[in-house]
């Protein structure tokens, strides 16, 4: 069916919403990343032949099963949500699905063991609205991702999709969609949080026939994947928003790039762009206004750096993804050295949205200077890990306390890692700060591409900061010299840390190298590649000094410079050690005292991270005098 | 054209330079090691950042910009030695000398800035390959470009695809020359000339009868409609000198 009119589309969307509303039961099983690996497919194939079976799908019975995106709550997956009911049940099995087809689908009744436990109170809580990991959150980037069936366009406009397009096309001028952007002051959800509405218009106002926009779902940062829910879950809010762009800067052409990790995504996006193409959302024509605008998948390499804006355009082109310096905007030459613009995926989802309700209702939501709504990968020692999405300003506190249902395993919550690699950590006396760019930056970490690493009392902050050196060493593309070899020399220094050869001064060479690359890099990702040892260095000094000065890690991580060993009068013989140890270093019968080989020991902590009775701890390997040596005289 | 300043010395340049043209036109003196007028500007080497002004900043604020790839444009204003300029140099140096801790190009602009040895810990097996581009990035210029950089971050070497004999070499030398350490090497006798693996037969001056053009390059020339020299550089430039003096008549 051709939407060639406002009306057209109208009519359709009324036939789409009416279907919906004549639907008693739907049954959507979650097939985002967390809960396919955890067997969701399975799941979605015995809802298809349990539905077929009982004869409940030849569409009179107001029944349907659906797959959906992802519904954020990854840690109890696969999921299965009954809708309109708002029943949410977790960790189901394929051998479950008939009670909940019987039990609920047809008799209405909830299945009491298959719904969430609270772990806070032990209470079991039937519908997702009461769940405190949903209760707290405002979805708008993800406003139907989980929601509705990514492959069925009826089904994504019968949940608004298009509304905004709609609304931009026929009701305003360009320059008044960019006004409204502008108003509702969304900035970058990649992480720089530059204002979407500014780029917009230098783009519209750059001289160029040809203009194009771009939209990066080059997702890499480790943790993150609220893009790639975005993508594979609610793929028609990333058009709607690109759809919009295209109209406000005046391109004809967009790309979509993708990384090469997100093959789901692909295949979503595509199927996707096809079905919008033959409604007549994209190609010649848009919904009869004359506008002209296609969609391209680009795959990318999977190379991290063509993250940066730059690198992207050039890998788009086919050539090597490699920064370059951007003295002159994207906006002015980006694309070809067209005058281009470059959002990310969650921007363009917010996109429709602040249309088809109005810069208002947006710029109502979060701080002064961050407004609306920002999506979040919760991820780390939290109790519930998951896709979250608030309101700009919510107090750390109530994210990881509150949605994410406090730290596993009854630890200590030690810090909060933001922004990805180049972002930081923030501590634990910092826990009532209210997330915004803003904030986020002025205590050295970013808001990036939305990561939240959660770390607790047995993470060590110099171990933190070499992993991610690490990765970016690896992932550094070599053009320039302070990132390529800065990163290496970097992680020199804090592998010598971490392995017990750290030197006097070796803090001051860290800080003076971080500077140096902050200074020079060509990119931002050289640039802000020392943010992970710098915020680590400012929250978490002394524990770098420990490394350096006596040759310890306080969270007894640093392998060779901890050794475990077992507190006689404390352990009770319960054997759990013994079963935990990788090298069968600890000797000890049931029932009685154990003792740990330190011959063997490998100091992993592994007895440590099992033993029920703190009766095992950590401390500093004593130095040999060839390191005290070393130590001494720098 | 616009006029900007450098380190207090005005000069006037055309439009669409870029700050390290004006500097060399201003008399001063900007490290690069990246740098080459015959290729595009790559930003690769970091040496020649310098603090920029633009009107209407506030007067305190300066921006951290490479010379190499800065546009000019009228009233700019660059200072080429303030504090941050010389450290950040310092520690690119300084972490090069890492690299190629024997290349006697780094270590003396190392010493310039006043490292002898470097902080950082020295590459195993150095060799004296910066990666500053220039060969590949000529070797594109030239055509043929035969040869890239492979891989990323520290492994990023530069190599023919596949790291064999190179299909597309003509046997030029234009890599070889243009490299600021002297790291790309080739082997000649009297018949053949042997860069990146490959073997090329040569031809002959036609006047002294030295070795001095690869069959592959005279070919590939020919290919494109170009002259082909039959005379080697010193030859050539001999029969010129005789010409002007009188001494030989034009060919």
């Amino acid at each position: 069916m051709r939407l060639a009119s406002r009306e057209r589309y109208e009519e359709f969307r009324l036939k789409a919403t009416e279907r919906l509303a004549g639907l008693r039961c739907r049954v959507m099983v979650c097939t985002g990343p967390g809960c396919l690996a955890n067997g969701a497919r399975e799941v979605a194939q015995a809802v298809e032949e349990g539905l077929r079976e009982r004869g409940l799908l030849d569409g009179r019975q107001g029944v349907e099963g659906k797959c959906t995106g992802c519904h954020g709550l990854c840690e109890a997956g696969p999921l299965v949500a009954i809708e309109p009911a708002g029943i949410l049940y977790v960790r189901v099995k394929p051998r479950n699905v008939a009670d909940i087809l019987e039990r609920t689908v047809l008799g209405g009744e909830v299945v009491e063991r298959l719904i969430y436990k609270n772990p806070a109170t032990g209470g079991r809580v039937p519908h997702y609205r009461d769940i405190p990991f949903y209760k707290n959150q405002t979805r708008i980037s993800m406003r139907n991702v989980g929601r509705v069936d990514p492959y069925d366009l009826q089904d994504a406009v019968a949940h608004g999709a298009y509304a905004g397009a709609v609304r931009a096309l026929f009701e305003m001028t360009p320059e008044q969609v960019v006004d409204e952007v502008s108003r509702s002051g969304l900035r970058g959800r990649g992480g720089a949080g530059f204002h979407t509405g500014r780029k917009w218009a230098a783009c519209r106002k750059a001289r160029g026939d040809v203009k194009y926009v771009i939209c990066n779902g080059d997702e890499g940062d480790p943790g993150a994947f609220k893009d790639r829910a975005i993508m594979e879950g609610d793929p028609h809010s990333v058009l709607e928003g690109m759809i919009i762009g295209a109209y406000a800067v005046g391109a004809r052409e967009g790309y979509i790039y993708v990384r090469d990790e997100y093959p789901l995504a692909v295949l979503s996006l595509q199927a996707a762009i096809e079905a919008a193409r033959e409604a007549g959302l994209l190609g010649q024509d848009i919904l009869g206004t004359g506008m002209m605008f296609d969609i391209r998948i680009s795959r990318g390499g999977g190379a991290f750096v063509c993250g940066e804006s730059s690198a992207l355009m050039r890998s788009i082109e086919g050539k090597v993804g490699e920064p370059r310096a951007k003295y002159i905007h994207g906006t002015e030459r980006g694309l070809h050295d067209c005058p281009t613009v470059l959002n990310n995926v969650e921007t363009w989802a917010h996109v429709g949205a602040i249309l088809a309700h109005g810069a208002e209702w947006f710029a109502a939501m979060g701080t002064p200077k961050s407004r609306g709504t920002k999506a979040f990968s919760l991820v780390g020692k939290v109790r519930n890990t998951g896709l979250i999405e608030l309101p700009m300003g919510t107090p750390l506190r109530r994210i990881i306390e509150d949605i994410g249902g406090g730290i596993r395993g009854g630890r200590r919550f030690k810090a909060v890692q933001t922004g990805g690699p180049s972002g930081g950590v923030i501590p634990e006396a910092l826990l009532d700060l209210p997330v915004d760019y803003e904030q986020l930056t002025e205590h050295g970490s970013m808001m990036g591409s939305g990561g939240m690493i959660v770390m607790d009392d047995r993470t060590c902050m110099v171990d933190v900061a070499r992993y991610f050196i690490r990765f970016l060493n690896e992932e550094s593309c070599g053009k320039c010299v302070p990132c390529r070899e800065g990163l290496l020399q970097m992680l020199h220094l804090l592998d010598g840390l971490c392995e017990g050869r750290g030197r006097p001064g070796d803090i001051e060479r860290i800080e003076r190298l971080a500077r140096g690359m902050a200074w020079g890099s060509l990119c931002d990702l050289g640039r802000s590649a020392p943010n992970p040892v710098l915020s680590t260095l400012r929250h978490f000094r002394e524990e770098y000094e420990a490394h350096v000065r006596d040759g310890a890690c306080p969270a007894g991580v640093c392998r060779a410079l901890t050794e475990y060993e077992i507190v006689t009068e404390t352990c009770d013989g319960c054997h759990l050690c013994v079963k935990a140890c990788p090298t069968d270093a600890i000797a000890g019968k049931p029932k009685q005292r154990h003792v740990i080989d330190q011959g063997k020991c490998i100091a992993c902590g592994e007895c440590y991270n099992v033993c029920p009775i703190d009766a095992i701890r950590h401390r500093a390997k004593p130095r040999g005098p060839a390191e005290r040596a070393v130590g001494a005289t720098g | 054209m616009p006029t900007v300043t450098i380190d207090g010395r005005r000069v006037t340049v055309r439009e669409g330079a870029y700050v390290l043209e004006a500097a060399r036109l201003a008399g001063v003196r900007i490290p690069t090691l990246c740098h080459h007028e015959a290729v595009e500007p790559f930003g690769g080497c970091r040496l020649c950042v310098v603090d920029i002004w633009k009107r209407g900043w506030d007067a305190d604020w300066f921006k951290l910009v490479v010379a190499c790839l800065y546009p000019v444009e009228d009233g700019l204003v660059v200072h080429t030695t303030t504090p941050r300029v010389v450290e950040t140099r310092r520690v690119v140096l300084d972490l090069l000398l890492a690299r190629c801790p024997q290349t006697p190009l780094i270590r003396d602009l190392a010493r310039e800035y006043g490292i002898e040895e470097t902080t950082y810990r020295k590459r195993e097996n150095p060799d004296d390959c910066i990666l500053c581009g220039l060969c590949y990035r000529i070797c594109d210029k030239v055509g043929p470009a035969a040869i890239s950089a492979e891989n990323r971050g520290v492994l990023r070497e530069v190599a023919p695809p596949f790291f064999e004999e190179p299909p597309d070499c003509i046997g030029c030398l234009a890599c070889a020359e243009i490299c600021p350490t002297g790291h790309i090497k080739y082997q000649e006798d009297t018949f053949t000339r042997t860069i990146w693996g490959k073997t090329f037969e040569m031809l002959k001056c036609h006047s002294c009868g030295r070795a001095h053009l690869t069959r592959a390059q005279a070919d590939w020339m020919a290919r494109r409609g170009m002259p082909v020299e039959p005379l080697c550089d010193s030859c050539k430039q001999r029969r010129t000198a005789e010409v002007a003096a009188g001494l030989g008549r034009p060919r």
